[in-house]
């Protein structure tokens, strides 16, 4: 992969897509008391790359190969939406995640405007799952599948990484240090994500955290948080 | 509590009535959001052709600002037609208030969390906002006003001029009457600044004088309005300006002065 501007742009916490808001699990497994150092945090995050992270990249690989071979019209959007919403089972996390697509097409239709971004809603009725937006954002950002898979990753794991430092008031530099120890995993988890991307939609790989599905639905209950997923 | 003051300070706001007191049914068929373009970033259409009209309420924790919104919501609801957005930091306790006063639908209100960063949620990425308020308005359509309260932050939140016409930033007094000497940008620049709770005043030794002083001083001819939302639960000075607000916005909108 060559490092290309945009794949920052799409990468950048700062990106505002409304990321920001949410710890990707991580409250709700603080709060079981499985996650309180830099330790734990490293397995959570390792676990939740070979899980959700490896799901949610290929679903944006697979979405980006075929906007890659085909154009948007030919394109199986029903088919793509239902193997995405397969592979979330807390109807809460369903939410979160097409909340999560809405807001990053919304910001991208401006970032990079482009006839797909436009079209994207009516085929995805109440919005995208968040790992087809990302697919369709990085191809019309420029990305390939395999940069478009990485930055998946990335945010799979920045996003609890940086919710940790919130929570449970971890050094910011060594949280860093976390991130990038994970580069090596991170990079193999987008290579097996753009090889399955490539294959048939219902043989998409589905690991599932479900520790942290059934926690979320919990979290949602909680009278006080920090996060809204 | 009985030498507490509630009697408005300066009359910034010219009272004057307008007439247009709209009737609108607000049982409008709703449009399903199966519908609704997610990402369209004007939103749905309302009277005048134009989208609704919204207005961003910040200011300190406490300082009334859900007091204030169900204020205009029990003076205003029945003659324009509004819906509100709550940030709340931690919970949805906000619009869980809103909803147990009855002063809307339960419809015509959603909260937003903010992942603990209000002034985010409210600046730096408006995303998760404009998706609520988009829905919102859609939902109730025609929506005449759009209410969007910031979670509780500190004097340097201001909104972002994509989410919001207009701020209104409330300030406390139990505060100290040195706040709007501190300035900031809600101080500084909103487009309405209450200064709510005036009759704890004497209770924290506050000059209210001061408060209008120095507020004057920050804000050159922007208008001031002191409320006691406690004891006048109608804030009629404050709902007076959305009206008026609300009016303009529709004029410039079928005049087709503005897109
Ligand atoms: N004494 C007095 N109390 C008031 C007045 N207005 C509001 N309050 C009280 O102040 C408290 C905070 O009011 P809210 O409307 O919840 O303030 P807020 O700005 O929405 O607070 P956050 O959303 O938590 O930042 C409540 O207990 C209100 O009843 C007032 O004019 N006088
Ligand atoms: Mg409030």
């Amino acid at each position: 992969m060559s490092l290309s501007y945009s794949s920052l742009v799409l990468a950048d916490g700062r990106f505002p897509a409304g990321g920001y808001a949410h710890s990707g699990g991580l409250e709700a497994a603080v709060g079981a008391g499985r996650v309180r150092d830099l330790a734990s945090l490293h397995e959570f995050l390792l676990g939740r790359l070979c899980t959700v992270g490896l799901t949610e990249a290929a679903l944006s690989a697979a979405t980006a190969v075929r906007l890659e071979q085909d154009p948007p019209t030919a394109v199986a959007w029903d088919d793509l939406g239902a193997e995405a919403h397969a592979r979330i089972a807390s109807p809460r996390l369903r939410e979160t995640s097409r909340r999560l697509g809405r807001q990053l097409v919304r910001t991208a239709r401006a970032t990079w405007p482009s006839q797909l971004l436009d079209s994207l809603d009516p085929a995805m009725k109440d919005g995208p799952h968040l790992s087809i937006a990302h697919g369709c954002v990085g191809h019309v950002a420029g990305l390939d599948a395999f940069a478009i898979a990485v930055t998946s990753t990335y945010g799979t794991v920045a996003g609890p990484a940086t919710a940790a430092v919130r929570l449970l008031g971890l050094d910011p530099a060594a949280v860093s240090g976390l991130i990038a120890t994970l580069a090596t995993d991170a990079e193999e988890v987008a290579a097996t994500a753009v090889e399955a991307g490539g294959g048939p939609l219902d043989e998409l790989p589905c690991p599932a955290a479900t520790l942290v599905e059934i926690e979320s639905e919990r979290h949602e209950q909680w009278e006080v948080r920090l996060f809204a997923s | 509590m009985s030498s507490g003051r509630c009697d408005s300070l300066p009359p910034e706001l010219h009272t004057h009535h307008h007439g247009h007191d709209h009737d609108h049914d607000h049982r409008e068929p709703s449009v399903s959001t199966d519908r609704l373009s997610a990402a369209a970033t004007g939103g749905v259409t309302g009277r005048g052709g134009r989208r609704p009209l919204r207005i961003g309420i910040g200011g300190p924790v406490g300082s009334g600002k859900t007091a204030l919104i169900a204020a205009l919501c029990a003076t205003l609801g029945r003659e324009l037609s509004l819906a509100v957005v709550t940030n709340d930091i931690f919970t949805t306790e906000d619009a869980d208030f809103l909803r147990r006063r009855g002063v809307l639908p339960d419809e015509r209100i959603m909260a937003v969390e903010t992942g603990c960063c209000p002034h985010t949620a409210i600046r730096d990425d408006i995303s998760a906002n404009l998706d609520a308020v988009e829905r919102l308005e859609a939902r109730n359509a025609p929506v005449d006003v759009t209410l969007v309260e910031s979670g509780g932050d500190n004097l340097t939140a201001t909104f972002s001029r994509a989410l919001v016409d207009h701020q209104i930033f409330v300030l406390d007094v139990a505060g100290g009457d040195k706040v709007p000497r501190k300035g900031g940008p809600g101080v500084t620049t909103a487009d309405l600044l209450v200064i709510n709770k005036t009759d704890l005043a004497p209770l924290v030794g506050a000059d209210l004088e001061v408060m209008d002083r120095d507020a004057r001083a920050r804000r050159g001819s922007l208008p001031i309005v002191f409320t006691c939302l406690a004891r006048e639960p109608g804030a009629a000075r404050v709902a007076e300006w959305v009206r008026e607000r609300s009016a303009a916005w529709s004029v410039e909108g079928l005049q087709g002065l503005v897109p």
